[in-house]
């Protein structure tokens, strides 16, 4: 799922790191919140297994072999936020050195592989797991579910990521200019493999783990259980994170079509009149590379990073709310030595 | 049999992983043009070039740039079919893969027809080598960078960059217990291998790999603990502190110059 250089434009990749950076502010903040002066050992050997995770192949029925990411099983036992972070440091190293995955491209990886990934996969598992026993089946199955759904949220987006640049990015004779496939193929293409392959992998690797855990080192997940006080509100929590990061879908889905037209298109589509306001809109900004053969393409870019800067703010605000909310809770039942243990 | 060449497989990625990376370290400590500059500036200017690479459009360009990485990886004496081998072994071959369909399925004008309907479209092949070329230069500015910086060095320089110290403390971090549960895993498939005699199903070499990879992980929040403790005897309070001396030479000037010059010159190139 690592995307490298050249697969996307230097557009897309600036906006999906805008995309991300959000994300991050909120989980440096989140992690030091929890773990204070631990913060650096603790990210740092959980991104190392999550690195040496990856490098594990698991020979799979069939003869062939696979390699699970670790996102949701990172999340599990060292919170969704640690998980973001130390998934996006074993992303950055990977880039550096192995050339997994492109330096331009990281902002990319990174929202798929480190923010949707672990968010997504934690969210279901929390769902599912409820307020059952760290030893219970049920939280295995909730663990083996939110590493499948997770992994395969995280295709779902790179195959969007992949699908819209020869719709966006295409010379005038309609030369693709980065990935060359349309949503039509790049995202069933990722969506196959990932049901099919790798998020069994996933599923697998995160399930034997936590089957695993919950015999011989259990207190790795109770701090989780534990935690579980003021569900409710985390619940919000993920139902909202989930909210946002669907939020581009809507105009990513639809292409450059709905809500994007021209003069020229409102006309074809049989709008009688052009708004005045409009009319006069048209060309305001102009399109930093006009010969991509998309005459439009920096409204589409302006569009996006307003999509974005929408999304930082929704966020933003539901943080401060957060922590209005969690001080409050604090100063109720005060804070758990648990508490400080995990992230 | 079946069990065992799971596990040599598994020994076989995880040393290559740790050969590579400290080979890589070796060659940036070599003397060499990219390796006399200061990371900062190398960091910057490299980074350019890989938009620059993001940006073009004509395959002309892209293959310029190619050939301007090799000359730079001669003279920064690094050897030329080590660097070769590593940039084209993995990605551009599986860009290549990824490219063929686009020949074919791209809309546009015939350039060789090849029965009926199906051929290969102009669009189509330029779009698959745009992909091919680009994906190249990319990942071989990515590698070159690596190859001429020392590890110290590029954490230094992304603090410059005004990373959180937090991030860039735990990024070196990371990298340096990398290796040590590397080994350890590394050493687990090994103490494994020598006891076995004969083979293990997939079903038994899935749970013996759950419990390998159970035992890193409380391994590795165990030693969170033991490293927290030890930088707490060590005077840390939470605050990272970090030395950096860089001072910038004549020759970082020029490079800069030259740099910008090239990336320049690449943008118009790209427009004609």
């Amino acid at each position: 799922m690592h995307i490298p250089d050249g697969y996307i434009s230097p557009a897309t990749a600036g906006i999906m790191y805008a995309a991300s950076a959000p994300f991050w502010y909120l989980a440096v903040n989140r992690v030091r919140h929890a773990l204070t002066h631990r913060t650096v050992p603790v990210l740092a050997l959980f991104a190392a297994f999550a690195f040496v995770l990856q490098m594990f192949n698991l020979p799979l029925p069939g003869g062939t072999t696979g390699h699970a990411v670790g996102g949701t099983l990172l999340a599990i036992v060292a919170g969704p936020w640690a998980a973001v972070l130390g998934i996006s440091v074993v992303l950055g190293i990977q880039a550096l050195f192995f050339g997994d995955g492109g330096l331009l491209a990281f902002g990319a990886n990174c929202f798929n592989m480190a923010i949707v990934l672990p968010l997504t996969g934690y969210f279901v598992y929390r769902v599912i797991a409820g307020g059952t026993e760290a030893t219970s089946p049920r939280r295995l199955l909730a663990a083996i579910a939110g590493s499948y759904i997770g992994i395969n949220a995280a295709a779902f987006f790179t195959g969007i990521e992949l699908g819209i640049q020869p719709l966006l990015f295409h010379t005038a004779d309609g030369t693709p200019l980065y990935a060359p496939y349309g949503l039509g193929i790049a995202l069933p293409a990722m969506m196959v493999g990932h049901l099919l392959i790798a998020g069994i992998v996933e599923a697998l690797v995160t399930g034997l783990v936590f089957a695993y855990l919950q015999r011989t080192n259990s207190s790795l997940i109770e701090a989780d259980v534990t935690r579980r006080k003021g569900g409710k509100l985390r619940l919000l929590w993920g139902a909202l994170g989930l909210a946002v990061l669907a939020s581009p879908l809507g105009l990513l889905a639809s292409g450059t079509a709905w809500g994007e037209w021209g003069i020229e298109e409102l006309q074809s589509l049989g709008l009688g009149f052009i708004p005045q306001g409009l009319a006069g809109l048209e060309g305001w900004w102009p399109a930093p590379l006009p010969d991509y053969g998309f005459p439009r393409m920096g409204a589409v870019i302006g569009y996006i990073l307003s999509a974005c800067v929408g999304i930082a703010l929704v966020v933003f605000i539901l943080w401060m709310l957060g922590r209005k909310l969690s001080h409050k809770d604090l100063s109720q039942k005060g804070p758990s030595s648990r508490e400080g243990a995990r992230a | 049999m079946k069990g065992e060449g799971f596990l040599s497989r598994n020994i076989a990625h995880l040393t290559q992983a740790l050969e590579s990376v400290i080979f890589a370290e070796n060659m940036a400590r070599a003397p060499g043009l990219l390796q006399g500059l200061d990371p900062r500036v190398k960091m910057a200017t490299f980074l350019l070039f890989i938009v620059t690479v993001g940006l073009a459009r004509s395959l002309a360009t892209l293959a310029i740039i190619f050939a301007l990485i090799l000359v730079l990886v001669w003279l920064s004496r690094v050897p030329l079919l080590f660097f070769l081998k590593r940039v084209l072994f993995f990605v551009p071959v599986f860009a290549v893969v990824i490219a063929i369909p686009a020949l074919f399925i791209t809309p546009g004008d015939t350039l060789i027809a090849i029965a009926g309907n199906i051929g290969i479209t102009q669009q189509g092949a330029r779009a698959a080598g745009l992909l091919v070329l680009r994906v190249t230069d990319s990942l071989s500015l990515g590698v070159l960078l690596i190859l001429t910086t020392t590890w110290t060095n590029l954490l230094m320089a992304l603090r410059w960059f005004r990373l959180p110290p937090l991030v860039v403390a735990t990024i070196g971090m990371t990298y340096r217990y990398i290796f040590l549960l590397l080994h350890n895993a590394n050493a687990m498939f090994l103490a494994r291998r020598s006891r076995t005699v004969g083979g293990f199903s997939g079903g038994e070499n899935r749970r013996w790999l759950a419990r390998a990879l159970t035992t890193t992980l409380a391994k590795s929040q165990h030693l969170s603990e033991e490293v927290y403790l030890a930088m707490l005897s060590r005077g840390y309070r939470g605050e990272v502190l970090a030395l950096s001396s860089f001072s910038l030479r004549r020759r970082d000037i020029f490079w800069a110059a030259f740099a910008l010059t090239a990336i320049v010159l690449l943008l118009w190139s790209n427009s004609l």
